[in-house]
């Protein structure tokens, strides 16, 4: 009985040795091996937001910070999903002025053109990726500018703030996007644009051919026909290339009507979207 | 051991689809009204228009000049008025300036005896000049310009001159109709090569389903004072791709992102070579070519000497139309070609063959899911792994597929022949291409 408590008491004392030696040596690597990590960098790390996203062109958060911190980037702006915050964030740790006066931008996919409005030229039967469609002559669409719809905004977006919409077409969900503009760089036909969060309209069309065949290749495109920028001289509506822009500094009266006016309909009212 | 000479990794064998319009002689197709003709019709920078519109247009004038070493200017096919200058799609895809010609006044050349001249007494620089001035591409369907092809860079010696007239995509017979009506004008083509580079050995290979075409080539070699080599190749596919067809032949491998110059061969097709002689026999620029134009849904497949400029429509009437709805329209051969949405796309310096399939050849199915089952491996000529790097360019790892390989893929379709899921892994593999093209590109600009 005795040898029996003796073996296991010479268990326990041996295994309690060997954890307090290796903790002990443990206590001493830790002390003496410590590798310093650069104060700024783990300061610029608590206000970057941490999502690795690679919007400001390095491979995540921390080669960013890191960048900052040594001086060899010093645009201190990259960082699109962070917002204010952020880039308060990162100019009180490195001490420069910031300018966070401007509204939060997100994506949005200038095209309603789909099936029933779109003229396609041909059927498309490929690869489901907007940037192998486009090689083959731009697309199955007629109109060259357009959304081709098959979606490789979605795959890149991070945030998962695009899908289809209702009708099937794509569109970005302003309150998930982060604004790192993943999706402008991936899609072929530059149909994707920022505007502003709190924007209030916006023409959704692309297309800079002439009326007469942006006409013949969508039901629902600007033919920049000039009816909002005449009517609605203060609203902010301009025509450039045969499309017309809105600008969303200067909001004057009359945007939502020059969106009624529209013949095709290609300005839409946001909130009623 | 097949007792004939092919390359060892990968390959297909589709039915050939040949024997519709092979072996049968080429007819002139009827001149187009309107000549449609892109200035972007070979590899390299796209020529520029010399012409306007209301301009009277002789026969063989040059309307595009070349613009840089890498390009070769464009002729008119047919005398006429230029009646437009607008941008058309070509079948690769891509937009190119085209000049529409309505036909009207005299043919220079057309129905009239030829003066032949002598190119024995040309310097080889003269040949060349003659070559790109010409405006010759290679005609078996890449359009690389010849003239590149044919200088030696400094130090180079020329090994093998290679004929290539495999003709290994299904159902296009027209450089085998070629071989069998033009074998003498052929070799003379070969006599200014031989000039022009002094190879070791000219090669003439051609695939064993082509028997008669050999025999009147063999032929013709025994008649002529020229030493050539005829090699038969096994009929697989893609046996005429540059790279398969020089280890077939030689048993050499063009290193990966190398030319075949860098190793001492020229390759040539048979109708490019045609071409070389009736630049320098008779200063004719590049103005038709032979197109075969077949498939299940054509009434009658013929091979055809084009006008450069033709469309398609014009080619298909001429076939007596349509028996059936095709399903695809194919400008090139079945396996590389480009299927194309619009019948008035003109034939260009390009266009082998154009095939009208029917739903049963062209044997559409749904796209399933890969199931790693190794087939599209196996069909690489490459030895690479389509399915690994189809997947990686999917997910936007394009460096990565760069890595594995990407840049070696040559397009031939083998794999996509093969898959069991139907995925359209070439068109992904042109995507990758062009993607990092892209990215390429910013990176310099980046620099």
């Amino acid at each position: 009985m005795l040898d029996l408590i003796l073996r296991t008491l010479y268990g326990f004392i041996s295994v309690a040795f060997l954890g307090s030696a290796l903790g002990f040596g443990l206590a001493i690597a830790a002390k003496k091996l410590r590798v310093e990590k650069d104060k700024t960098v783990e300061a610029l790390m608590g206000h970057l937001p941490g999502l690795n996203c690679g919007s400001c062109g390095y491979a995540g958060c921390e080669p960013y910070a890191e960048a900052l911190s040594s001086g060899s980037d010093s645009d201190i702006t990259k960082c699109k999903p962070g917002g204010a915050a952020c880039l308060e964030g990162i100019g009180q740790v490195l001490e420069r002025e910031v300018d966070t006066s401007g509204p939060r931008m997100v994506a949005q996919v200038h095209c309603r053109g789909g099936e029933g409005t779109a003229e396609t030229r041909y059927r498309y039967k490929g690869l489901k990726d907007c940037n192998a469609a486009s090689i083959l002559f731009g697309g199955d669409k007629s109109c060259q500018y357009g959304c081709l719809g098959l979606g490789s905004c979605m795959q890149v977006c991070p945030a998962d703030a695009i899908d289809y919409d209702e009708q099937g077409l794509v569109w970005v969900d302003k309150n998930k996007c982060i604004g790192c503009e993943k999706c402008i760089a991936v899609c072929p036909t530059g149909v994707i644009k920022m505007i502003p969060e709190d924007a209030d309209v916006i023409v959704a069309c692309n297309s800079k051919d002439k009326g007469k065949d942006t006409k013949a290749n969508c039901s629902v495109g600007c033919i920049g026909c000039q009816i909002c920028a005449k009517k609605f001289p203060d609203a902010g509506y301009k025509i450039t290339d045969n499309l017309s822009i809105v600008g969303y500094n200067d909001r004057g009266p009359g945007r939502a009507d020059a969106a009624e006016k529209c013949p095709t309909g290609s300005i839409i009212v946001l909130d009623e979207k | 051991m097949s007792k004939f000479k092919t390359f060892p990794k990968g390959g297909v064998h589709p039915p050939d689809n040949i024997s519709g319009t092979g072996n049968r002689p080429i007819r002139n197709a009827s001149l187009p009204t309107h000549a449609v003709i892109p200035m972007s019709q070979h590899i390299g920078a796209p020529a520029e228009c010399i012409v306007n519109v209301g301009d009277t247009i002789e026969e063989e004038q040059l309307i595009g000049k070349s613009t840089g070493y890498v390009s070769v200017p464009v002729h008119s096919s047919i005398p006429g008025k230029v009646v437009e200058i607008k941008e058309i799609y070509l079948p690769h895809g891509k937009k190119s300036q085209a000049v529409v010609i309505e036909l009207g006044g005299e043919f220079k050349r057309m129905g009239k005896p030829q003066k032949q001249s002598d190119w024995t007494g040309l310097s080889e620089k003269e040949i060349i000049e003659r070559i790109s001035s010409m405006g010759l591409a290679g005609q078996g369907g890449a359009t690389f310009p010849t003239h590149v092809k044919l200088v030696l860079p400094e130090g180079k010696k020329c090994d093998y001159l290679l004929v290539n007239a495999a003709e290994c995509e299904p159902y296009l017979t027209s450089d085998q109709n070629m071989i069998l009506e033009k074998a003498e004008e052929i070799l003379e083509g070969l006599k200014i090569l031989k000039k022009l580079l002094s190879p070791r050995e000219i090669i003439f290979a051609i695939e064993s389903n082509k028997p008669e075409a050999a025999g009147v080539m063999a032929a013709a070699v025994e008649k002529s004072d020229l030493d050539v080599r005829i090699d038969i190749l096994k009929t697989k596919y893609p046996q005429g791709a540059e790279k398969n067809i020089i280890k077939s032949c030689t048993g050499k491998e063009v290193p990966s992102g190398k030319l075949p110059l860098d190793i001492g061969m020229v390759v040539l097709n048979v109708e490019t070579v045609y071409s070389v002689y009736e630049a320098l026999v008779f200063e004719k620029p590049l103005v038709e070519r032979v197109v075969t134009v077949s498939g299940g849904a054509v009434k009658a497949p013929e091979t055809f000497r084009v006008k450069i400029g033709t469309t398609y429509r014009q080619l298909l009437e001429e076939c007596e139309g349509l028996i059936e709805e095709p399903a695809k329209v194919i400008s090139g051969g079945p396996m590389m070609g480009f299927g194309v949405f619009d019948l008035d796309t003109p034939v260009t310096k390009g266009t082998s063959g154009i095939l009208f399939l029917t739903k049963k050849e062209v044997k559409a199915a749904k796209q399933t899911s890969c199931i790693s089952c190794g087939r599209c491996i196996q069909a690489c000529p490459m030895g690479l792994n389509p399915s690994d790097i189809n997947k990686h360019s999917l997910n936007f790892l394009f460096e990565e597929a760069q890595d594995m390989g990407l840049l070696d893929c040559v397009e031939c379709g083998s794999c996509a022949y093969v898959c069991p899921a139907h995925i359209p892994l070439v068109q992904s593999f042109r995507m990758g291409k062009n993607q990092l093209r892209a990215i390429m590109m910013q990176k310099k600009g980046a620099k």
